[in-house]
C-alpha cells in the first residue's frame, strides 16, 4: 500500500450527549476509491464533514497529506466535497458554477475557461455550459457538482450519498461513470453510502461502521465471504444465520452442535466463546433431492416461498422445527418451470467451508 | 369585470340547462349563486367606487368636487405648480429614499441573524421585532415625539426619517426572513468547500440569494414611509411637510379636484411599486421551482 494520504487518529465526534463518531481510526491510501458505509445515522456523513473542515472533532487527529487539519478552514483544505444536494448554485450558469472554484482564488480568467472545458468534457457535459441548473435532470446537476470539484484538482474528493436521489438506472450508470472518472483523474476518492451494492461495485477498501464506530475494513470481497462480526455478516449481502454451542476443537476444525442440524465441524482458527453464530450465504447453499454426500452440513425442510427475480430465484425453506433458510438459486435454463415448486420436500445443504463462523 | 363574467357564467348555465331537471346548487359552487355573486359585487362597489371616484374627479372640470363638468388636465398642472405640495412631494421623496435605504441594510441584517444564529432568548427577541408591526401606529407617533422631546431634538426631515426606518426594520426583517427560510445552507458549505472566504460566501451565494427578498423589502418600505401619515404628523416639524401631510391640510380648507390629482399621483406611485414588488418575488418563486 502506498502512504496513507488521510489519516484519521482516535478521532470522536459529540453533539451534545450523542456520540456521532466514536473513536475512528483509519488510514486511507493515496489512490484508493475508499467507501464508509454503514446505516442511516452510524456516523458517516459527520465524518466526512470532519474531512473537509465543516465539523471539529471533539477529540483525535485529522491528517490530509501529511498535514495536520485542526484549524484549517474548509477553503485552505486540499479536498473538495460533492454534496448529496448537489449544492449547485441555483442563480450561476453551469460554466459559472464550474468555474467558481477558481474564481475566487483568483486564478485568471483564461486559464478558468480553458479548465472548465476540460473538466465539463471529463464529465460529458460539452454542450451545456450556457445552462441554468433549474434547466438541467438531476444526473446533470451531479456532474455539474463533480466537475466543480474536481476542477480545484484535491488530493482527495469526498462524495456524500451522490447516487442517493438518482433512479435505479441511472445510479448503475453512474457507478461505472464514477469509477471511470477515478481513473481518469487517479486522486483518492472517499464516498459515503448506505447502500451496499454501489459500495461492493465501486471500492477498494470499505470501513463498515456502526453507532458511530468502525467494525470492519477490508476489501469488497474480504468483507462479503469473511465479515468478522454478525453485524457486517448481516449488513454486506444476505446471511443465513444457525446459533450453535461450541463443543471443542479437533485438529484444525470447530466442533459445535447448532440448532437445526447437530454435530458439525468446520474449519476455524482462532479463539472461539461457547456461544456462536454459523452463517451461510444463500448462492452457497444447494438444494438436492435426495440426501447429500456426507460432510456437508445439511438440514431437511419444505419450500415455503419463492421469490422470482428473473436471473436467479430466492427459495426460502422451512424445516420441521420452524428454521428459515434462504438458497439462490440461479435460472440457467430458459424455462418457466424452476427447479423446485412451493410444497416440494427438499435436501438443503452446504460445504463446510463455506460456513462463517460468527463470533462477535 | 370578474362579477361580470361570473354573472355571464352563471346565466349560460341557467339556459343550457332550463329543459333538464334543476340540478342542486352545491356548497361549493359558490359563483352559481345569485345572493352570493349580489354580495361579491357589493363588495367590489364598496372597495373600489370611492378610490375610482378619487381618480375620476381628479379630471373634473370644476372647482367644486360633486358634479361631473368634463374633462381636464387643468388641476394635475396646477398641482405641479404648487409650490409647497411640489416641496412636500420632495420631502417625501428624501425621507423615503433615505429611510428605505437604512432601514433595507438593518432589516436584512436582523432578518438574517433570526433566521441563522440561535442565541439566548432568541424567542423574546424574534416577538419584540415584529412589536412596531403590531403596535398602533398613534403610540408609536406619540412615543416618538416624547422620545425627541425629551431628547430635546429639533423635530424636521431628520425626525422623520429616524422614526420611518425605526417603523420599517420590522418589515424588512419579515421579508428577509421569509426569503431565507427557503435557503439551502449546504450552498454555503459548498461555497465554502471551493475555497471561499466567508465574505465570498456571502456576496456570492447568499446575497443573490437574498436579492429578490431585498427589492421586495426595500420596496415594501418605501411605499409605507411615502404614505405614512400618522407616525410623521407626530415627527415632523414647520418646514418639513410631507406629501400625505400635505395633503391633508389642503383637505381642511376644501376637496378641489388639486387634492384628487395629488392623491392619484400617491396612488399610482405606490400601486407601481407594488406591482413591480409583487413581479419580482413571483418570478424568483418561478426560478426556484427547478431546483
Ligand atoms: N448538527 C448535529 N447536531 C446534533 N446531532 C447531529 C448533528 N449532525 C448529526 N447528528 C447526529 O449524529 C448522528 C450521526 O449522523 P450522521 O449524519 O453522521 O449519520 P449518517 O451515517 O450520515 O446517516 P444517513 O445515512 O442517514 O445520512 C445521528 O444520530 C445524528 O442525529
Ligand atoms: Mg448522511
Amino acid at each position: 500500500m502506498s502512504r496513507a494520504i488521510v489519516s484519521i487518529q482516535n478521532v470522536s465526534k459529540l453533539f451534545g450527549s450523542i456520540t456521532a463518531v466514536d473513536d475512528v481510526s483509519l488510514d486511507i491510501a493515496e489512490g484508493e476509491f475508499f467507501a464508509l458505509l454503514g446505516p442511516s445515522g452510524c456516523g458517516k456523513t459527520t465524518l466526512l464533514r470532519m474531512l473537509a473542515g465543516f465539523e471539529i472533532p471533539s477529540s483525535g487527529r485529522i491528517m490530509i497529506d501529511g498535514q495536520e487539519m485542526e484549524g484549517i478552514d474548509p477553503n485552505r483544505r486540499p479536498v473538495n466535497m460533492v454534496f448529496q444536494s448537489y449544492a449547485v448554485f441555483p442563480h450561476m450558469s453551469v460554466t459559472d458554477n464550474v468555474g467558481y472554484g477558481l474564481k475566487v482564488t483568483g486564478v485568471p480568467r483564461a486559464e478558468i475557461d480553458k479548465r472548465v472545458k476540460e473538466a465539463l468534457a471529463l464529465v460529458k457535459l460539452d454542450g451545456y455550459e450556457r445552462r441554468m441548473p433549474g434547466q438541467l435532470s438531476g444526473g446533470q446537476r451531479q456532474r455539474v457538482a463533480l466537475a466543480r470539484a474536481l476542477i480545484k484538482r484535491p488530493k482527495v474528493l469526498l462524495l456524500d450519498e451522490p447516487l442517493s436521489a438518482l433512479d435505479a438506472k441511472l445510479r448503475e450508470a453512474m457507478q461505472l461513470e464514477l469509477v471511470r472518472l477515478k481513473n481518469a483523474v487517479g486522486i483518492t476518492f472517499i464516498i459515503v453510502t448506505h447502500d451496499q451494492d454501489e459500495a461492493l461495485s465501486m471500492a477498494n477498501r470499505i470501513a463498515v461502521m456502526d453507532r458511530g464506530r468502525v467494525v470492519q475494513v477490508a476489501s469488497p470481497a474480504e468483507l462479503y465471504e469473511f465479515p468478522n462480526s454478525r453485524f457486517v455478516a448481516d449488513f454486506i449481502g444476505k446471511i443465513n444465520l444457525l446459533e450453535a454451542r461450541v463443543a471443542g476443537m479437533e485438529n484444525g476444525r470447530l466442533l459445535a452442535d447448532a440448532v437445526g442440524i447437530g454435530r458439525v465441524a468446520v474449519p476455524f482458527s482462532g479463539a472461539a466463546k461457547s456461544e456462536i453464530g454459523l452463517a451461510v450465504r444463500p448462492e452457497k447453499v444447494k438444494l438436492d433431492r435426495s440426501e447429500p454426500a456426507v460432510g456437508r452440513l445439511k438440514i431437511r425442510g419444505r419450500v415455503r416461498e419463492i421469490a422470482y427475480y428473473g436471473d436467479e430465484s430466492h427459495v426460502f425453506i422451512e424445516d420441521g422445527a420452524g428454521l428459515t433458510i434462504t438458497a439462490n438459486v440461479p435460472n440457467d435454463a430458459r424455462t418457466t418451470q424452476g427447479p423446485v415448486a412451493v410444497g416440494d420436500e427438499v435436501w438443503v445443504s452446504w460445504a463446510p467451508a463455506d460456513t462463517l463462523v460468527l463470533t462477535e | 369585470m370578474k362579477t361580470g363574467m361570473l354573472a355571464e357564467a352563471g346565466k349560460a348555465i341557467g339556459t343550457a340547462t332550463r329543459a333538464r331537471p334543476k340540478r342542486r346548487v352545491l356548497p361549493l359552487d359558490y359563483a352559481r349563486r345569485r345572493s352570493i355573486q349580489a354580495l361579491l359585487a357589493g363588495i367590489f362597489v364598496f372597495l373600489y367606487f370611492p378610490i375610482v371616484a378619487l381618480v375620476a374627479f381628479s379630471f373634473n372640470n370644476s372647482r367644486r368636487n360633486v358634479t361631473w363638468q368634463g374633462f381636464t388636465f387643468d388641476y394635475y398642472v396646477k398641482a405641479f405648480n404648487n409650490a409647497s405640495l411640489h416641496e412636500a412631494f420632495t420631502n417625501s421623496l428624501i425621507v423615503a429614499g433615505v429611510s428605505t435605504l437604512i432601514s433595507t441594510a438593518l432589516g436584512a441584517m436582523l432578518g438574517l441573524a433570526l433566521y441563522r444564529f440561535r442565541f439566548p432568548m432568541k424567542g423574546l427577541v424574534d416577538g419584540w421585532v415584529s412589536l412596531p408591526i403590531v403596535i398602533p401606529e398613534i403610540c408609536m407617533g406619540v412615543a416618538m415625539l416624547a422620545f425627541f422631546a425629551a431628547m430635546d431634538i429639533q423635530l424636521g426631515l431628520a425626525t422623520i426619517t429616524v422614526s420611518h426606518i425605526a417603523f420599517t426594520i420590522p418589515f424588512v426583517a419579515v421579508v428577509i426572513r421569509a426569503r431565507m427560510a427557503g435557503f439551502d445552507q449546504s450552498l454555503e458549505e459548498a461555497s465554502r468547500d471551493l475555497g471561499a472566504g466567508q465574505w465570498q460566501t456571502f456576496w456570492n451565494v447568499t446575497f443573490p440569494y437574498m436579492g429578490p427578498g431585498l427589492v421586495a423589502g426595500a420596496l415594501l418600505a418605501f411605499t409605507l414611509s411615502l404614505d405614512d401619515f400618522v407616525i410623521t404628523f407626530f415627527t415632523s416639524g414647520p418646514g418639513s411637510t410631507t406629501f400625505p401631510i400635505k395633503i391633508y391640510s389642503m383637505v381642511r380648507f376644501s376637496v378641489t379636484p388639486e387634492v384628487n390629482a395629488a392623491s392619484t399621483v400617491l396612488i399610482v406611485l405606490t400601486l407601481t411599486l407594488t406591482v413591480i414588488a409583487m413581479v419580482i418575488q413571483g418570478r424568483s418563486g418561478k426560478q426556484m421551482v427547478g431546483k
